[in-house]
């Protein structure tokens, strides 16, 4: 991948206090409450009730229950993630055209409504969705055909894509916000005509943005719990649900921890494919 | 015309999504019917059951002491560390944003197992105290990737001017770093703050039985049914919050002073 | 004379309220090097981007060759702009980013890989192909910016202040290329910049303007020796410009002193302002001088002096090889047609001149 931004000094180092005693406390912490726990699930998951090294938890992915939550929420997170984008990519453009305050829209989208609890602002989903909801009201008012989408998978897709489209939306945003105006400019300068542009400057440019989206919804729909939970009834189990119930009901930390590592091979693929379009370790969501 | 036309209903629409759940809360709120399922007519009594039902003033005095502590350790121990991190060598520095990054790109659930495992494994009573823990290890990365532009923004120079002026370094940073740095600390603890509010997956695998917060209550509620108090609750805190936006956003501002033919200099 | 190429007719663009262009009219003719010089805020880029195409005017019409272009975008327009901030594909190298506009047009890849020889060579930067922009210094991102823009043969080159983010000595020497290259490709060039000096070294048309009005129009050596207004004297190098009364033809008083002038047609005591360049101000012993003054300042700037001198109370600003101690008496004396009379500005460009005096 080639670099995207422009030529960047070494940002100045400058040393305030005794280094060491400033980098001490988030490097404890740090050890302590992020990397000795990711190590806690290898070992649980590679290891049986006696403490014997196995492949076992690893493997229970493949037996018929576990590898059908995994495919369906496999299923169910990259369709929410294809809408996610489709959805957001249109309003990420619309905000960055007209240079909407970043700070205002980041309430608005983001903050504001993540002061109402996200359970029951998923849960309100059931109260609008229901045979006799709020939607199948306005449907039948327009003589519409009604919805019944409520536990089912659709429903499930509709609350993944209502609780990370926030995650998709700001950073397309970012990304487009940084293209420089004049490079658009240059394009229909040059010719282009406006899919052109879009086509050959505008969404290449835009790539760092689509790619850290895509991770910041992908990886939270696969791996949820909760919505599958509250909006696909109590048959739909996805593989989040699986581990879940293994740590909460049958206290199986060994196999919970097994299929986690599955879990998390999809996610440490994600965070390569970040980590290469992300270079400068900006961050994604900020 | 068309298009702008067109692009304020996405936008509308794309608002009217995100803003329907919450309205219908807002609604049920108001809902003389213990279920959410039909409209029972209009009242305040769940506003009045609020103050009663200990329960849930419980789960609202543990949830906002979490994200209150957890937010201002997170600042305090973010910041610190951002400040170390920008000032550490390409390589180390590549290192340490790596390991900020892992919370933020990992799986809630599998965040919140691994910090189960973890206070499993060291015998830690789970509680209030490990609901903190877990927070503000997930805060710390919000306030550092927030933290983070600003300290490289820092123009060096400006230090080493109160250096220069006599100040000490204590001096020199408290009065002229610090307060470039402070907007970025102040929305990096507003984030951790909201962060913490919001949390589900992590406080549902690290806490003890008997403690709860909204979250956790919630979940509990939602088989038997959601007790309209709980909307009513989250009515008045989105709304005291959507006045103190409103505020906050609509004092007056100072002009900013553009002086045309600025540019000019003496030839 | 060559024909207009481009005709600007009646040009109003207001923003928020705020009238940036008024009535403007303005004409360009082929091969001419047409400069719009002026403060920021003057109007000079939003006339620029009139003629791209990426504003359209609220009033009037803009011709190319005779056909009204002012709805047609940008990408139907036969010619091509080199942006302030060079404007360069960051994620496409230098053969791709000079390739973009032959390969919308769909040029066959022979024709496009000679344009793209013949292109870095013009700029001095062969070899340069597979380069990535942000590899490249300011000065040779700027040169692949109009290679970037030659190639399609525009039959007109808009330059947005292309120079003003590289450092003194590399705008210098790139000025000089773009003399050659415009001499080279024989097209049309309109360059923006709030810079005198460049106006001055490369332009065949210097169009003053500010605040939305068009100042004066004229080739670099009417614009510097004979400015029709204040704010052209006072934009245009270092300048005592002095209000006057005119007594009548060919002779103007000067803080109470009479001088011989060589402009006719002000009208008998008439007041007006006058402009004479700090090295026109001959400084000469008391009694031969038409003023007398003593010298307050002296500044060794290299190739003259720079002096003030007070005379009947004004600072006169004086270039001169000679150095006059301060507190030298001496006599001012200006040749008649070193002295440049003008009339007071009208009422809506008084305001103007009053904040750049």
């Amino acid at each position: 991948m080639r670099k995207t931004t422009g030529k960047k000094p070494e940002s100045p180092r400058i040393i305030y206090f005794n280094q060491a005693a400033m980098t001490a406390p988030y490097l404890f912490w740090a050890l302590a409450f992020i990397i000795i726990p990711l190590l806690m699930i290898f070992y649980y998951g590679l290891t049986d009730k006696t403490g014997a090294f196995t492949l076992a938890n690893v493997a229970a992915i493949a037996t018929a229950e576990h590898s059908k939550a995994l495919w369906l929420a496999l299923a169910l997170s990259l369709v929410s993630t294809a809408i996610c984008l489709l959805l957001a990519y249109p309003l990420a453009m619309i905000l960055a055209n007209r240079r909407v305050s970043q700070q205002s829209f980041l309430v608005l989208i983001f903050i504001l409504p993540m002061w109402m609890n996200f359970l029951l602002r998923t849960l309100a989903w059931q109260t609008l969705l229901e045979k006799t909801g709020v939607i199948n009201a306005i449907l039948t008012f327009f003589h519409l055909p009604p919805l019944n989408i409520i536990n089912t998978p659709g429903a499930i897709v509709l609350g993944m894509v209502y609780n990370f489209l926030p995650f998709m939306i700001l950073p397309l945003y970012n990304s487009l916000t940084k293209i420089d105006p004049s490079v658009v400019n240059a394009a229909y300068d040059l010719g282009a005509n406006g899919v052109q542009t879009f086509c050959r400057v505008i969404f290449p440019l835009s790539i760092p943005g689509v790619i850290s989206g895509i991770t910041m919804v992908f990886v939270p729909a696969l791996t949820t719990f909760v919505i599958s939970n509250l909006l696909g009834g109590s048959k739909i189990l996805l593989i989040g649900n699986v581990i879940e119930q293994e740590f909460t009901q049958a206290s199986n930390w060994h196999l919970g921890s097994g299929l986690s590592i599955v879990l998390m091979a999809f996610i440490i693929v994600n965070m390569v494919l970040t980590g290469i379009f992300d270079k400068n370790g900006e961050g994604t969501a900020l | 015309m068309i298009k702008k036309s067109a692009e304020k209903i996405y936008i509308a629409l794309i608002v009217l999504f995100m803003y329907a759940p919450i309205v219908t809360l807002m609604v049920l709120s108001f809902n003389n019917s213990k279920t959410r399922a039909k409209w029972g007519g209009f009242t305040f009594k769940w506003y009045v059951e609020l103050f009663d039902n200990q329960a849930i003033l419980q789960a609202l005095s543990n949830t906002l002491a979490i994200a209150l502590l957890s937010a201002v350790a997170a600042t305090v121990i973010g910041t610190v560390a951002t400040l170390s991190i920008a000032g550490m060598k390409r390589r180390s520095r590549a290192v340490f944003m790596s390991v900020t990054n892992i919370p933020m790109l990992n799986a809630e659930i599998v965040t919140g197992i691994s910090l189960m495992l973890l206070f499993i494994s060291f015998g830690v009573r789970f509680g209030f105290g490990t609901i903190l823990l877990s927070h503000i290890t997930f805060n710390i990365p919000y306030v550092i990737l927030s933290v983070m532009p600003r300290a490289k923004q820092l123009n060096p120079s400006v230090y080493e001017a109160a250096l220069d002026l006599g100040a000490s370094r204590t001096q020199a940073f408290f009065r002229v770093v610090f307060p470039d740095l402070l907007p970025g600390i102040l929305s990096g603890f507003l984030m951790a703050f909201t962060m913490s509010l919001d949390d589900f997956i992590i406080t549902h695998f690290t806490k003890g039985p008997g403690v709860d917060t909204l979250s956790t209550k919630i979940y509990t509620e939602v088989k038997k049914g959601i007790k309209p108090e709980m909307y009513a609750l989250s009515t008045l805190i989105f709304v005291t919050v959507l006045i103190l936006l409103l505020l906050v956003n609509y004092r007056p501002k100072p002009q900013d002073a553009s002086i045309p033919g600025a540019e000019r200099t003496k030839k | 004379m060559s024909a207009k190429l481009i005709d600007l007719q009646h040009i109003t663009k207001i923003y928020d309220g705020n009238t940036v262009l008024d009535d403007m009219n303005l004409y360009i003719r082929e091969n001419e090097f047409l400069t719009l010089l002026g403060p920021s805020g003057c109007g000079k880029t939003t006339t620029l981007r009139i003629i791209g195409g990426f504003e359209k005017p609220d009033k009037g019409a803009v011709l190319f060759n005779g056909q009204d272009i002012t709805h047609l975008p940008p990408n139907k327009r036969q010619l091509n702009t080199v942006f302030q901030k060079y404007a360069l594909f960051p994620h496409m190298t230098i053969a791709e980013n000079i390739a973009f506009g032959l390969k919308i047009k769909g040029k066959t890849r022979s024709y496009i890989q000679d344009k793209i020889k013949y292109a870095l060579k013009l700029v001095n930067l062969d070899g340069f192909e597979s380069r990535m922009p942000d590899s490249l210094s300011g000065g040779q991102q700027q040169r692949i910016a109009i290679a970037r823009a030659i190639v399609n043969e525009p039959k007109l080159l808009l330059l947005d202040e292309p120079l003003g983010a590289l450092d003194l000595k590399l705008r210098q020497d790139m000025q000089y290329e773009l003399i050659r290259l415009k001499n080279e490709l024989g097209i049309t060039f309109i360059y923006v910049t709030h810079d005198q000096e460049e106006a001055l070294t490369m332009s065949d048309t210097i169009v003053v303007m500010n605040q939305g009005y068009i100042q004066q129009i004229g080739t670099p050596e009417k614009i510097y020796n004979e400015p029709e207004n204040a704010f052209v004297a006072d934009f245009i190098g270092d300048s005592n410009i002095l209000p006057s009364l005119m007594i009548r033809d060919e002779l103007v008083e000067i803080l109470g002193a009479r001088f011989a002038c060589v402009d006719k047609g002000f009208g008998e005591n008439r007041p007006v302002d006058v402009v004479i360049r700090p090295e026109d101000v001959d400084l000469v012993s008391p009694e031969e001088g038409t003023l007398q003054g003593v010298v307050t300042h002296l500044i060794f700037k290299g190739v003259h002096y720079e002096m003030e001198v007070t005379a009947n109370g004004f600072e006169w600003l004086v270039h001169s090889t000679d150095m006059f101690p301060v507190g030298t008496k001496v006599g001012i004396r200006v040749d008649p047609f070193d002295i440049q009379i003008m009339n007071k500005p009208e009422s809506e460009d008084e305001e103007a001149v009053a904040i750049d005096a």
